[in-house]
């Protein structure tokens, strides 16, 4: 049987046998078993709420890789600091689909300037009240680059050799110029709660943007050691998941499966190769019924004969394989 | 009918051409085909139920702003059920999804009935998603912070901001919500206009003869 003469079939208008249907008896009881079982499931089960983790708990935590990270910050190569658009205008930086790079075309429309709005922004709000650290910022700000890159190297290798306890950054003497300083000044304002704070409340009084401080908590290791623990990472199908023993977003198993299998697993582009992949997908889709092949799939399968079992017997058509169907299946 | 006092107005356009398509008795009907017989059927109509559940367990969400539901029982009970609700919705939309591909229910001038369907799933997933990166609490820092990389990667992140609270706020109560309500009406009209389709192979005696395309 061909498509189209499946599509003309299934263009008359039925007039074979009928039976009674009550549609708004089927939605008031459907509507009904799903408030009580949502309901019910509320009361059991209650829903997933991890608490949020602030730039402080982070300070206090995991001081050291909070100073790691703001040093990245500082010196520009955190991975916001390289992302590319929309954060940070870098020629040819971003994601790409062969030669195709979609990230490029956005634009910067949400610019990030890492060390001053994540670092050298906030501590200017406390900079007043402290003049070694004024002047320690204008130090590293009227440095040239390579000075600035001098120091920051120096200190992070200290760093790594050195140790970060409560609000003390502990690191062998080099020549680090003023960013001991200023590693120390972040890390105490962080862990005394007013980093998000002096990051949100310089441009705004209000403000409903989190992207910076974001941001900032994403380029460091302890939000991901702890999605970890969680199961939400990439690797393990973790947009599946969700935190505690709670169902998370199975609907997205098709997306996250590209994710543990090559090319995709092993890409820099993976997201961008997801996404185009997905694209197409969903495209063929939504537009399935236009696909010549794909839109008789459904005869080939042969479901349909459980779903309608029922009438297949009522006309003596249809018991299984074997029917008077076979032999009339799957020509486009 | 033209009225004898001059041409027909848009009113009287839009009405005849609603009742023409629609009938009442096609709009609401209290039969249907003797096929319309398989569990399958019921997961469209619990995939309504499912969304007014969120809808009205989200409308109680919104009325006290989005931390509410951190710092008071009844609203975290109410985002419970919002959660409990997604669930739901979801499950039944991809079980009749998955029915309705079985049974090519694209046939006899229904292509576009499954093309707003999927559409509907489509603005449905992204409704979860601003929904999931706006819980402030961990999983929607780790969410957002991911998720921003797919957006960012295809030129999409510049304009869709998951990081973004307020943006994701307005997206996720009012303008993805309203989108997938009325598409949903659309989907529920264009099932009702053509009727559910017949199966495969249907007795030729149990089919009239084709109407004119409307």
């Amino acid at each position: 049987m061909s498509w189209r003469t499946d599509d003309a079939a299934a263009s008359r208008p039925w007039i074979g046998p009928t039976r009674p249907y009550d549609l708004v008896k089927e939605f008031a009881i459907a509507l009904l078993v799903v408030v009580l079982l949502t309901v019910l499931l509320a009361a059991l089960f209650s829903s997933p709420d991890e608490p949020q983790i602030t730039l402080s708990h982070w300070a206090q935590q995991a001081p050291k890789d909070f100073v790691t990270t703001a040093l990245a910050e500082l010196d520009g190569t955190s991975d916001t600091a390289t992302y590319g658009p929309p954060y940070v205008a870098i020629p040819g930086a971003g994601q790409k689909i062969g030669p195709l790079n979609l990230q490029q075309l956005g634009g910067v429309r949400i610019p990030v300037d890492t060390a001053h709005d994540f670092v050298l922004g906030p501590l200017s709000t406390v900079a007043a009240s402290d003049p070694s650290l004024a002047s320690a910022i204008q130090r590293w700000r009227t440095a040239s680059s390579d000075q600035q890159r001098s120091w920051a190297d120096a200190f992070g290798t200290a760093l790594e050799e050195g140790s970060v306890s409560g609000e003390r950054i502990d690191v062998p003497s080099s020549d680090n110029g003023p960013v001991l300083p200023i590693m120390q000044a972040e890390l105490r304002l962080a862990a005394s709660g007013g980093l998000e704070g002096a990051m949100l409340s310089r441009h705004a009084f209000y403000g409903t943007d989190y992207t910076q401080p974001l941001l900032f908590l994403a380029d460091g290791s302890y939000l991901g050691s702890l999605a970890d623990r969680q199961h939400l990472l990439g690797d393990q199908w973790g947009m599946m998941n969700e935190s505690g023993s709670y169902p998370g977003q199975t609907w997205l198993w098709l997306y996250t499966l590209w994710y543990q299998v090559p090319p995709f697993s092993t890409s820099d582009n993976a997201d961008a190769l997801v996404w185009g992949l997905m694209l197409l997908l969903t495209a063929g889709f939504v537009l399935l019924p236009f696909i010549p092949g794909l839109r008789s799939l459904p005869r080939r399968f042969g479901a349909y004969r459980l779903i309608w079992r029922d009438y297949y017997r009522s006309t003596g058509h249809g018991d299984g394989p074997g029917s008077a169907w076979e032999g009339t299946q799957g020509k486009e | 009918m033209r009225a004898p006092d001059g041409p027909r107005s848009w009113t009287a356009r839009v009405r005849e051409a609603a009742e023409g398509a629609l009938p009442p008795e096609k709009l609401l009907p209290d039969r249907q085909p003797a096929y319309v017989a398989s569990w399958v059927y019921v997961f469209g109509v619990t995939t309504l139920a499912a969304l007014i559940v969120l809808v009205a367990s989200g409308t109680v969400l919104s009325l006290e702003g989005p931390d509410w539901w951190h710092t008071s029982a009844v609203g975290h009970f109410f985002n419970s059920v919002h959660f409990w609700g997604v669930q739901m919705f979801f499950f039944a939309m991809v079980v009749h999804l998955w029915g309705k591909f079985l049974m090519g229910a694209w046939r006899g001038r229904r292509r576009a009935t499954w093309v707003v369907g999927a559409l509907t799933l489509l603005v449905a997933i992204g409704t979860g998603l601003t929904g999931y990166v706006l819980q402030q609490n961990f999983a929607s820092q780790w969410i957002s912070t991911q998720a921003k990389d797919g957006f960012n990667a295809v030129g999409i992140g510049a304009f869709f901001n998951v990081l973004n609270l307020g943006q994701m706020l307005t997206l996720h109560v009012l303008l993805m919500p309203a989108a997938v309500v009325l598409l949903t009406i659309l989907h529920l009209l264009q099932v009702r206009h053509r009727g559910v389709v017949p199966p495969f192979d249907a007795a030729d005696e149990h089919l009239g003869p084709e109407e004119a395309e409307r």
